[in-house]
């Protein structure tokens, strides 16, 4: 069974880290990632960037696009998504795409600033 | 405590710093009191988070410590000030973690930053006051943090802060919640001065560079703090976009000896992509809302000198094209100048040089400009003409880098001129 571990914290917080905190603290991560993925239990790993870097879609009709990121707490994370595009106005159409097969709903669109493969095989 | 709670707690009080000294600002109407407010709350979380774990809320837990710590001290008589009205409900709350916190301060939020970002960009505070204040109050730095930046005496930073402090306080800001334009030109002067903090930093020369990039990278925090509060603001956008793609290649500007090292000649492996990726993605964002601005322009110019793996790769057709925009937008001789340099890479230096010509009179004693002036020539071969620009250049220079690195174009010069032109012919 594949698993999606998300990650929450206050941002803020994370940004006031100082460089050396940040670094010791992927240091740290990578210890323990690299052990999983030896194991061959590790699949793909991504840090966002900020979420001053978010682009919301609203997958209304037509599809409303707005600045910054998912902020309703009525809805629930279900499911992810990782694209690759050129900027994002192409992310955009994908989601576009995507929100007239499933429409309703909100896709948080954010750049990914660190991102492994992993090693797992599913 | 232990080496990570120091850290999570030091963290906490940082990013919960602009929130909850601008909400006790509001409510005490006093600089000094807010801020002794926030001081003495910060030493009861420093005893009290260690002990009862982490409130959910920092920002709202210290508010609220902050106004009954201040208003008990008041009562006590301490203070000769004016209680305000609806203290009681709130001095009497022990859990400062209810959820009252929330409802009191949270449609505040947004003005309360604002306004404290903006007492310190008050018009009579020369630019570096502004700073200065900014830092120790916004973002919490210690006096001697700053003037280690400043490269002063902390008894002359003190007395700079305390004077700022002084003239803020007879300023009058109207706490009463903006209206719309109000707010916009509140944005506009906080961009400014985000824009000197980074400047700041970002200006330091290399035996220095080291000491002063945390002012970079505290102008990029404040930065992401507005742009979190005004998402939808494409200039903010631009202002967050742009320091990030200039302190993207912090670690290529200088050579071990702290010597400057040119665009063209830095190590474009020491970029930090991730920077430039937030950059990019910023100005992507921007872009959607088709109301271009300086910063915005700006950025996009940082951006296609980060996007340029080689040199020759950069795209200097659109370079120019950006600098005639911000031309219209900003009229100001050293923007035309920027402008040259990219004509010389589209047109040559000839058509630059023209360009710049006219702006003789008004940067006659702009480094810049004859370290620009002195480069044409050069290319053009007019190498006793360079020499005396770029003689000009070095007894206008603000740092030895700045010196240094003229020198170097000198040297070049006489190289030339000596036996490999004979060769040659």
């Amino acid at each position: 069974m594949l698993y999606a571990i998300l990650c929450y914290h206050d941002e803020d917080m994370v940004g006031s880290w100082s460089k050396e905190h940040d670094a010791s603290v992927m240091q740290k991560l990578s210890v323990v990632q690299d052990k999983l993925a030896k194991q061959g239990k590790l699949g793909p790993v991504a840090r966002l960037l900020p979420t001053t870097a978010a682009t919301t879609l609203r997958k209304e009709n037509p599809p409303l696009v707005l600045d910054g990121p998912f902020a309703e707490t009525k809805e629930q994370l279900l499911g992810f998504y990782l694209v690759e595009g050129k900027n994002l106005d192409e992310v955009l159409d994908i989601a576009r795409d995507l929100g007239e097969a499933n429409p309703g709903g909100t896709y948080e669109i954010r750049p990914v600033g660190y991102f492994t493969r992993g090693s797992a095989k599913t | 405590m232990s080496v990570t709670d120091t850290a999570w707690i030091d963290a906490a009080l940082t990013s919960a710093r602009p929130q909850a000294v601008g909400a006790l600002l509001r409510y005490f109407r006093n600089l000094d009191t807010a801020e002794e407010a926030f001081q003495n709350a910060c030493l009861r979380a420093l005893k009290s988070w260690p002990q009862n774990g982490p409130p959910r809320d920092p920002a709202s837990w210290l508010i609220m410590v902050g106004r009954n710590v201040a208003i008990d001290d008041i009562r006590r008589g301490k203070k000769q000030e004016a209680l305000p009205d609806d203290d009681r409900a709130i001095s009497d709350l022990d859990d400062a973690e209810d959820e009252i916190a929330e409802r009191l301060d949270g449609s505040h939020y947004r003005d309360d930053i604002l306004r404290l970002l903006f007492i310190c960009c008050h018009k009579d505070l020369p630019p570096t006051q502004q700073i200065a204040l900014a830092l120790r109050i916004v973002s919490g730095l210690t006096v001697k943090q700053i003037a280690r930046a400043f490269l002063v005496s902390e008894a002359a930073m003190e007395q700079r802060i305390t004077r700022a402090k002084a003239r803020v306080a007879d300023a009058n800001v109207p706490f009463e919640t903006p209206g719309a334009v109000e707010r916009s030109e509140r944005l506009a002067s906080v961009a400014a001065m985000i824009y000197l903090i980074f400047n700041e930093g970002y200006s330091a020369s290399g035996d220095t560079a080291e000491i002063r990039s945390p002012l970079c990278e505290e102008a990029i925090r404040l930065a992401r703090l507005l742009l979190r509060l005004f998402q939808s603001e494409p200039e903010i956008m631009g202002l967050t976009a742009l320091l990030l793609l200039q302190h993207a290649r912090a670690e290529a500007r200088f050579d071990a000896d702290g010597q400057v090292i040119l665009l063209d000649d830095q190590d474009r492996s020491l970029w930090n992509q991730k920077l430039i990726a937030e950059g990019a993605a910023l100005i992507d964002k921007a872009m959607r809302h088709r109301r271009s601005g300086p910063y915005q322009v700006q950025a996009a110019i940082a951006a296609l000198h980060a996007r340029a793996e080689k040199p020759e790769d950069t795209d200097w057709t659109q370079i120019d094209l950006l600098y005639g925009a911000l031309e219209v937008m900003q009229p100001s001789p050293v923007i035309t100048l920027n402008r040259a340099v990219a004509v010389s890479k589209v047109k040559g230096p000839e058509a630059a040089l023209e360009m710049i010509e006219p702006l003789a009179p008004r940067l006659s004693n702009y480094f810049h400009y004859f370290g620009v002036r002195g480069a044409f020539l050069m290319q053009l071969g007019r190498n006793e003409e360079a020499r005396v620009a770029f003689d000009r250049a070095i007894a206008l220079a603000n740092t030895t880098a700045e010196a240094a690195h003229i020198r170097m174009h000198i040297d070049r010069l006489m190289r030339d001129s000596q036996p490999r032109n004979v060769k040659a012919k």
